[in-house]
């Protein structure tokens, strides 16, 4: 059934002090609406269930994207298109930038957020698996002020996140330091466009002589929240790649991963791509190190 | 008053639509597409899945792309809409339309209206697009007609005869 819009209420305070201030008064009540990618479908299926919104998109305070000297702050309210339109996001963080470009089509690039993408917390959002792997953190705020926190740990199991009911995302944190990696992205699901992953992934690693100086693997659609790979990236670290290397990091990485069956895929399809994307990773980091 | 029981909750939302400034009452969470038909009259975008996929409600807002059944109206405040009603002046979608017209880019019409604002709007961004930047552009619109050659040839062929007439 679809849900009747006189049993709703949606306010717009535009700005977010005013935004804040209205979640703090009754803290749960009123639920933060921004470019409504997700809302909205939930809504028209007569699936969303509380009745008050606060609408918090295009609030200037959440547009931006700061480059500073050693992170770059990206507004929770920036759309995929502002992202995927930044010249120095492109740049230096090119897996999220190419996330943005596959999620969903032009009309949502224009309206669906990176904080929306955050809290709404899908374990199959496509810029997630790029934020774990760019280890970024976030800069929460509400009446009582903001904290910083790193996203790796935000969220605590499927749908759920660190946020409190009072509190915003104000902006994602990215840190400047990843000039001298190679990274490697891929999604694979069932067509290139408007298709949810089947599982994707977010890869970055430094290479030092012949061994593999750091590295960061992040997985989407494999688990109850993205996930970073610390197992399979343990076993990596300080190695030189071979295919005993890449068979063992394939075998960890199929073991820390909890996929499931659904509309989507099934566990066992995902656990063996699952595998697959990590041992590509691992032998296109390889030919990198030869090709240099 | 009856109206007036019927109209609790609802709010003023002054928009322009297609050039001439509207004020209309609706409930804050009433989609815009359904404000646009109707309220407006302006049937041109259609209902189509109704969850973001299919682009059939696609309308330009503040000259970007949106699917506006994902619109809840208060957002569109202030705002500038077009819709294909709009779009019928400027020389740009004459070549547009007459390129889909020649090609057969149009079949049973339900995603047309969208897609040729999707069109429209990627020729806006990038004037002379690659057919890869084309199927990109058009990659949220879904048309179950024409096999999308005919659509992708349109967008070319507008593409190609804007930036001879221009240069």
């Amino acid at each position: 059934m679809r849900s009747d819009p006189r049993d709703y209420e949606l306010v717009a305070p535009g700005s977010l002090q005013a935004a804040v201030a209205l979640l703090a008064r009754s803290p749960g009540e009123w639920i933060p609406i921004a470019g409504g990618t997700d809302i909205m479908v939930q809504y028209a299926a007569g699936k969303f269930q509380s009745r008050k919104l606060v609408s918090i998109w295009n609030l200037p305070e959440l547009r931006s994207i700061e480059v500073l000297a050693h992170e770059i702050h990206v507004g929770a309210g920036c759309t995929y298109t502002d992202i995927r339109e930044h010249e120095v996001l492109g740049r230096e963080f090119p897996m999220l930038a190419r996330a943005a470009r596959w999620t969903g089509g032009i009309a949502n690039q224009n309206r669906g957020t990176i904080g929306g993408n955050i809290v709404n917390a899908s374990p199959a959002a496509d810029s997630l698996p790029a934020l774990l792997a760019y280890d970024a953190e976030l800069i929460l705020i509400s009446v009582r002020g903001e904290r910083r926190m790193s996203y790796a740990g935000f969220h605590t199991d499927y749908k759920k996140t660190k946020l409190a009911p009072d509190e915003l995302i104000q902006a994602v944190c990215l840190p400047r330091q990843f000039s001298g990696y190679v990274c490697h992205a891929r999604k694979v699901g069932g067509r290139n466009a408007q298709a949810i992953s089947k599982v994707c992934i977010a890869a970055l690693a430094r290479v030092a002589g012949r061994a593999v100086e750091d590295v960061r693997i992040a997985l989407g659609s494999v688990a109850p929240i993205p996930l970073r790979l610390s197992a399979t990236e343990q076993v990596v670290r300080g190695k030189a790649i071979d295919e005993s290397l890449v068979l063992l990091a394939r075998k960890t990485a199929v073991a820390e991963i909890q996929p499931i069956d659904d509309i989507r895929s099934t566990a066992r399809y995902r656990a063996a791509v699952a595998g697959n994307l990590v041992a590509e990773f691992l032998n296109l980091l390889n030919a990198d190190r030869k090709k240099t | 008053m009856i109206s007036s029981l019927e109209d609790r909750g609802k709010c003023e939302i002054s928009l322009t639509v297609n050039g001439a400034r509207k004020v209309v009452l609706a409930f804050p969470m009433e989609r815009l597409l359904d404000v646009l038909r109707q309220q407006l009259g302006l049937t041109g975008a259609k209902e189509g899945c109704g969850e973001g996929e299919c682009g059939s409600c696609s309308v330009l807002m503040d000259g970007t792309l949106v699917n506006s059944c994902l619109i809840p109206v208060l957002q569109a405040e202030g705002a500038a809409i077009v819709t294909i009603e709009g779009l019928a002046e400027g020389a740009q979608l004459q070549t547009l339309q007459e390129a889909f017209l020649e090609c057969g880019g149009a079949q049973c019409g339900i995603c047309t209206p969208g897609m040729i604002l999707a069109a429209f709007h990627l020729l806006n961004k990038n004037p002379g697009p690659t057919l890869e930047e084309i199927k990109e552009g058009l990659s949220g619109n879904l048309c179950r007609c024409t096999g999308y050659l005919q659509i992708f040839e349109a967008v070319a062929r507008a593409a190609q005869r804007e930036t001879t007439t221009s240069s």
